[in-house]
């Protein structure tokens, strides 16, 4: 099962990153073999608006079960509840102990948007 | 003739020189308050409400059944309003521009014309004055398109001169209400921070190619560095209101400065006479 965990950086020892569309990396990771691909942000990090919404195609269109994030927006958690994934939160750490918390069940699914979008 | 009344910093005094100046030349006048987020020409004016109406914006509405998901709505949008994944389509009306462009790539003719509430526009009258405004409903982002409906209300064809009194800054709402004017009006205070946003304004004004002049507001306060810009960049000095507490006064209670102080009508239309003159100028 594939997960993407926001990144700042392209390796499993890099930090979570704590913002979802304008995280620097999606790791996409196997949560089984950990195997994963590392997947660039920049575009959406310098987007006005709607980097929420870019983002979430960027997941839904690798096929990924779970996002594991610190903060996700209004209109990034509609996209990716319509596409039946699961958005989780993680605090600090690296991608593999997200991996390994969200593998023990220690992460905690969000219901609803824990951030308000933003508008510049 | 189209003069716009523009600044850069907010609170300066444009809706104070709009509206003196349109009621100063005793003539039909066409005033359009564009600062969409605040209108107040009409309480300074005392105008009566001719009519009011809602204004809307294009939004894609898609006719589930045709869409087979093929995302070129979505490789057209550079706003994300209408996004497709996993062969499922998406519209997010908040970010659509209204360009209309997921409408014309759709191979399956999928998308109708839709629509979301900007606000309201409306039209007012007080005595030769013909005021058009807007009012952007509470929560909508975009100022622009509900502009440009005020804007589309002018006349333009008569030959009666219309004043544009824009928003604050020099983003999108700023440039949509100045774009096509003949001059445009920069009020301005003496003080860094005037200065700071006045250079910014002066150059969006530059780069649209409008002829601009400024007007110095509690002129006697601050600093030289306005004047000195001025001279330095070429930007004539139109007229400079001092600061005194009567005009303060006669603003809090939403009069016009050339009702307090009378001797402020024949400034007004100096300005006027002055703009035209600067018009002229280019022309020849």
């Amino acid at each position: 099962m594939k997960i993407a965990v926001t990144s700042t950086g392209k390796d499993l020892s890099s930090d979570l990153d704590p913002r979802f569309g304008r995280t620097s990396h999606f790791l996409i990771v196997d949560a089984e073999t950990l195997e994963f691909e590392a997947v660039e942000n920049r575009q959406n990090m310098e987007l006005p608006q709607g980097a929420g919404i870019q983002a979430s195609k960027t997941v839904v269109d690798r096929g990924v079960k779970a996002v594991i994030t610190g903060n996700c927006g209004p209109k990034a958690f509609k996209v990716l509840q319509q596409a039946g994934i699961q958005v989780l939160t993680g605090e600090r750490g690296t991608v593999q102990e997200m991996i390994e918390k969200y593998k023990a069940g220690a992460l905690k699914a969000l219901a609803s948007a824990n951030v308000d979008r933003h508008w510049v | 003739m189209k003069i716009a009344i523009a600044s850069g910093k907010g609170g300066t005094g444009k809706t104070t020189v709009a509206t003196n100046l349109a009621a100063a030349l005793h003539r039909p006048v066409t005033l359009a308050d564009c600062d969409v987020e605040a209108p107040n020409a009409h309480l300074f004016l005392k105008t009566t409400l001719d009519w009011s109406r809602p204004a809307y914006a294009f939004v894609p509405e898609v006719d589930l059944n045709r869409c087979d998901g093929c995302g070129e709505c979505h490789e057209i949008c550079r706003f994300s309003g209408i996004t497709v994944m996993a062969g499922m389509v998406m519209t997010f009306p908040e970010m659509c521009h209204g360009c209309k462009g997921c409408m014309m790539v759709c191979p399956t003719r999928a998308i109708r014309e839709g629509k979301r509430t900007l606000g309201e526009i409306k039209r007012g009258t007080a005595g030769q004055i013909e005021l058009h405004y807007g009012l952007l409903r509470v929560g909508e982002a975009m100022a622009p398109p509900l502009i440009r409906q005020v804007k589309a209300q002018i006349d333009g064809d008569r030959d009666i001169p219309v004043i544009i009194d824009a928003p604050p800054g020099t983003s999108c709402p700023a440039i949509e209400a100045v774009r096509d004017a003949d001059y445009v009006v920069l009020v301005t205070e003496p003080t860094p921070f005037g200065l700071n946003d006045l250079v910014l304004a002066a150059e969006a004004v530059r780069t649209l190619k409008i002829r601009a002049g400024l007007v110095i507001n509690r002129a006697d306060s601050g600093d030289d560095g306005v004047r000195r810009y001025a001279e330095e960049s070429g930007l004539p000095i139109l007229m400079e209101i001092p600061n005194r507490r009567e005009i303060a006064v006669a603003y809090a209670r939403g009069r016009l400065m050339i009702d307090a102080i009378p001797s402020f009508q024949q400034r007004f239309c100096d300005l006027y006479e002055r703009i035209a003159e600067e018009i002229e100028g280019v022309k020849v």
